[in-house]
């Protein structure tokens, strides 16, 4: 475990009701952390939705949130994740106005080099998909800043565990 | 399966919940409930061949939430209060924030808007479901009379089970006027939250090896001990160890403070020498305490070379405040401490620690001084100690907050278990009386003190009427110093004697305000005054507001300032 301010992965297993994200957030709030990203979803079971969330925080805040996390009547269970123990991924949409230059074959070469997708294209505007661990995803929006990048959504990162990885680098940071 | 309106339903499950006493204010949105209550009019004490719900009306649905937290911690089940929507249900919040911060299991019922008008600003709708959310351990909004009994049957059961909490059940008119079939459950549960499990033996083990292998042993008990009901455990195994005994503000009264193992309160009012010997145990087991600022000043001046244990309830207070527990034990207080007294039992070696004994009864007698009957002149200290001596020991104290509960901390020796309730976490002025009249309600056969400052008493008085119109008898002590005594205190102490604020004046005239509820009031001059106020309180049977005019200059000492350690005491 380290101590120092990390970015460090929740993964949460919830009821899927009304009210449950507040209680959720609500706990971040009133212990004032700060969550760098929040991916909700439906999860594998009926009923049931799984949380990924991103704090930057040290060991023993996170410590705080995992086991407040716990206390949550809503919440069914609760697992640190990282870069290691776990498969994070995040999928990013985002639109460029590209003026001249660079030109749009340009633009399609860097877009290939990230393995990103065109949903949508305009005269004017053009917007791609890619996703992959999130470093990938900030390397490629710095790079889109030189292509006339206008807008971005994220989804934030979702993440579960590897089931090949180390017994003991899971459940720990 | 019955057919029934949603307002049945909820008086029919707290029914079965045993419920025999609701403080609470009727109003637009809760008139359904209030009009299946309407069968219970009248009735005084339900008993097991008449059941019923007796009411008590309160005048202002804060007070209704600490009468129904008094009455929690008095009786160790269970108080429920009932509101209405809006600034009733916004009232209660300062009530759930007493409660929540003392883990003291009140259920909150509150009447809401018709459904179809949630999240439309209907005339008295506060979103009290996300308000409260930060100071309950869960909140039902039933929005079919199918779900009504299931949401009170789970408040009931999450609010008295692990660390107890409020939990607020908030029930839409439509959903109280509505008929529809409904099923009582025998039980309910929650996948992810399951009673405590029995202590971990393997741990149970390291922690007995720890005690037995030390040569200063000491416990620190906290209201855990109290909420567990694990007194006589606790004494079993103190008395084993010869183990001396500190308690936090909130476990005050979780050891006989009169026992020779008691060392009374340790912390910011905690006695200066109990302070001075914590940090020279060697071994500490913490038991049902959260660390809390107040119990610990600086923490990291908190015995520094000292081999901590920390059992309690709540995993989420492993390590929240006090970071490096040697050990750690999830688990409730009555079960650990039998099972680590079972596990030291056999390993005690007599006679091994009666230096350390000895001195930590130097330090009770000097911790504890009883009134010496020469105390002529009042002060709210001797008024303390010679209620302590008037008072049986069954009696129960409760306080308001401010210098007044500090020397209730300080003088006032508990006894009995569940005989003195304080807002302790919160610091709520304005506790102390309502809690006292939910005190009553439960043990209507002890007397009941409300030890009050004149600043406390005045925010919530008005609960008089209640105790005058509900036949609640109690008796009501103000120390009279004409100030905001606490805050005057600091201002001298570290604001150069700029009294900000502080100054209370004359009014009201305490006496003529007792009177005019119906009640007795007495001013006393001089402590014989007072011992015989106190003895016509005793005999009353309307409620009696004692008021002891004392110096406003009378600070609360020894006291650790303000960001210094256990050690760094300010005696005078």
């Amino acid at each position: 475990m380290s101590q120092d301010a990390q970015l460090r992965i929740v993964s949460a297993l919830v009821e899927h009701k009304p009210g449950v994200l507040f209680r959720l957030s609500n706990l971040f709030r009133r212990k004032s952390f700060n969550i760098e990203s929040i991916a909700v979803g439906p999860a594998e079971a009926e009923g049931l939705a799984r949380v990924t969330l991103t704090m930057f925080s040290t060991y023993d805040q996170a410590d705080q949130v995992m086991k407040n996390l716990e206390k949550l009547i809503d919440v069914r269970s609760v697992e640190p994740l990282d870069a290691k123990s776990a498969a994070v991924r995040e999928l990013a949409l985002v639109k460029l106005s590209p003026g001249a230059p660079p030109t749009r074959p340009e633009i399609m070469n860097y877009i290939e080099t990230f393995r990103g997708n065109v949903v949508d294209v305009s005269p004017e505007t053009l917007t791609v998909e890619v996703s992959g661990d999130p470093a990938k995803i900030n390397a490629f929006i710095n790079l889109a800043r030189n292509l006339g990048l206008t807008e971005v959504a994220r989804t934030g990162a979702v993440a579960l565990s590897r089931s090949m990885a180390q017994k003991e680098t899971q459940g720990k940071w | 399966m019955s057919k029934m309106s949603g307002a049945k339903a909820a008086v029919e499950a707290l029914l079965r919940e045993d419920v025999d006493v609701i403080f609470g204010l009727p109003g637009g949105t809760n008139m359904p409930i209030y009009d299946v209550l309407y069968e219970f009019q009248g009735l005084q004490h339900p008993s097991s061949n008449e059941k019923g719900i007796r009411h008590i009306l309160a005048k202002h649905e804060q007070s209704a939430a600490h009468m129904a937290d008094g009455y929690a911690r008095a009786s160790g089940r269970a108080g429920v209060c009932l509101a209405t929507s809006g600034p009733g249900a916004t009232n209660l919040l300062t009530g759930l924030a007493t409660a929540y911060m003392d883990s003291s299991p009140v259920v909150a019922i509150t009447g809401q808007v018709p459904s179809r008008m949630i999240g439309t600003d209907a005339f008295q709708e506060a979103d009290i479901v996300g308000m409260a959310t930060s100071v309950t351990k869960y909140t039902f909004q039933p929005l079919s009379v199918k779900e009504v009994p299931h949401a009170i049957k789970a408040a009931f059961y999450l609010a008295t089970t692990r660390r107890p909490q409020p939990v607020l059940v908030d029930i839409p008119k439509d959903v109280q006027l509505g008929e529809g079939e409904v099923e009582f459950p025998e039980s309910v549960d929650f996948p992810n939250y399951r009673p405590l499990p029995d202590p971990d033996l393997t741990i149970v083990k390291t922690i007995a090896r720890m005690i037995l292998e030390a040569q200063r042993p000491m416990i620190l008990a906290g209201g855990g001990v109290k909420i567990a009901g694990a007194y006589r455990e606790l004494q079993a195994l103190a008395e084993l160890l010869v183990a001396p005994v500190v308690t936090s503000f909130m476990g005050k009264g979780a050891f006989p403070e009169n026992h020779p193992l008691s060392l009374g309160c340790a912390g910011m009012h905690g006695s200066e020498r109990t302070n001075h010997l914590l940090p020279e145990c060697d071994v500490l087991l913490v038991v049902g305490a959260r660390f809390s600022d107040r119990t610990t000043g600086k923490i990291e001046e908190f015995c520094p070379n000292t081999k901590v244990i920390h059992v309690d309830a709540d995993r989420a207070e492993i390590a929240k405040n006090y970071r490096l527990p040697v050990v750690s034990l999830v688990a409730d207080a009555k079960k650990a401490l039998m099972a680590i007294t079972r596990e030291v039992g056999a390993g005690i070696v007599s006679g091994q620690r009666e230096a350390w004994v000895e001195k930590g009864q130097e330090v009770l007698a000097v911790a504890v001084t009883e009134y010496d009957g020469n105390g002529s002149s009042l002060s709210g200290v001797e008024t303390i100690k010679m209620l302590r001596q008037i008072l049986p020991p069954k009696a129960i104290v409760t306080t308001e907050v401010g210098q007044h509960q500090m020397w209730c901390e300080q003088h006032f020796r508990v006894i009995e278990p569940r005989t003195f309730i304080s807002s302790g976490g919160l610091g709520t002025m304005g506790f102390g009386f309502p809690a006292a009249l939910g005190a009553k309600v439960a043990r209507p056969d002890v007397p009941v003190v409300d030890v009050a400052g004149d600043g406390s008493f005045l925010m919530t008085e008005n609960s008089l009427a209640t105790s005058m119109e509900e036949h609640v008898p109690v008796t009501v002590v103000i120390l009279n110093n004409r100030m905001l005594g606490m805050v005057a205190q600091w201002q001298r102490l570290f604001y150069n004697r700029r009294y900000s604020a502080v100054e209370l004046g004359k009014s009201p005239d305490f006496v003529k305000l007792a009177e005019a509820y119906g009640a007795e009031g007495i001013r006393v001059h001089s402590m014989r005054e007072f011992e015989m106020a106190m003895s016509k309180a005793l005999r009353n049977t309307v409620t009696t507001v004692i008021d002891v005019p004392i110096s406003p200059e009378e600070d609360v000492l020894p006291m650790i300032p303000p960001g210094a350690g256990l050690k760094g005491m300010m005696v005078g």
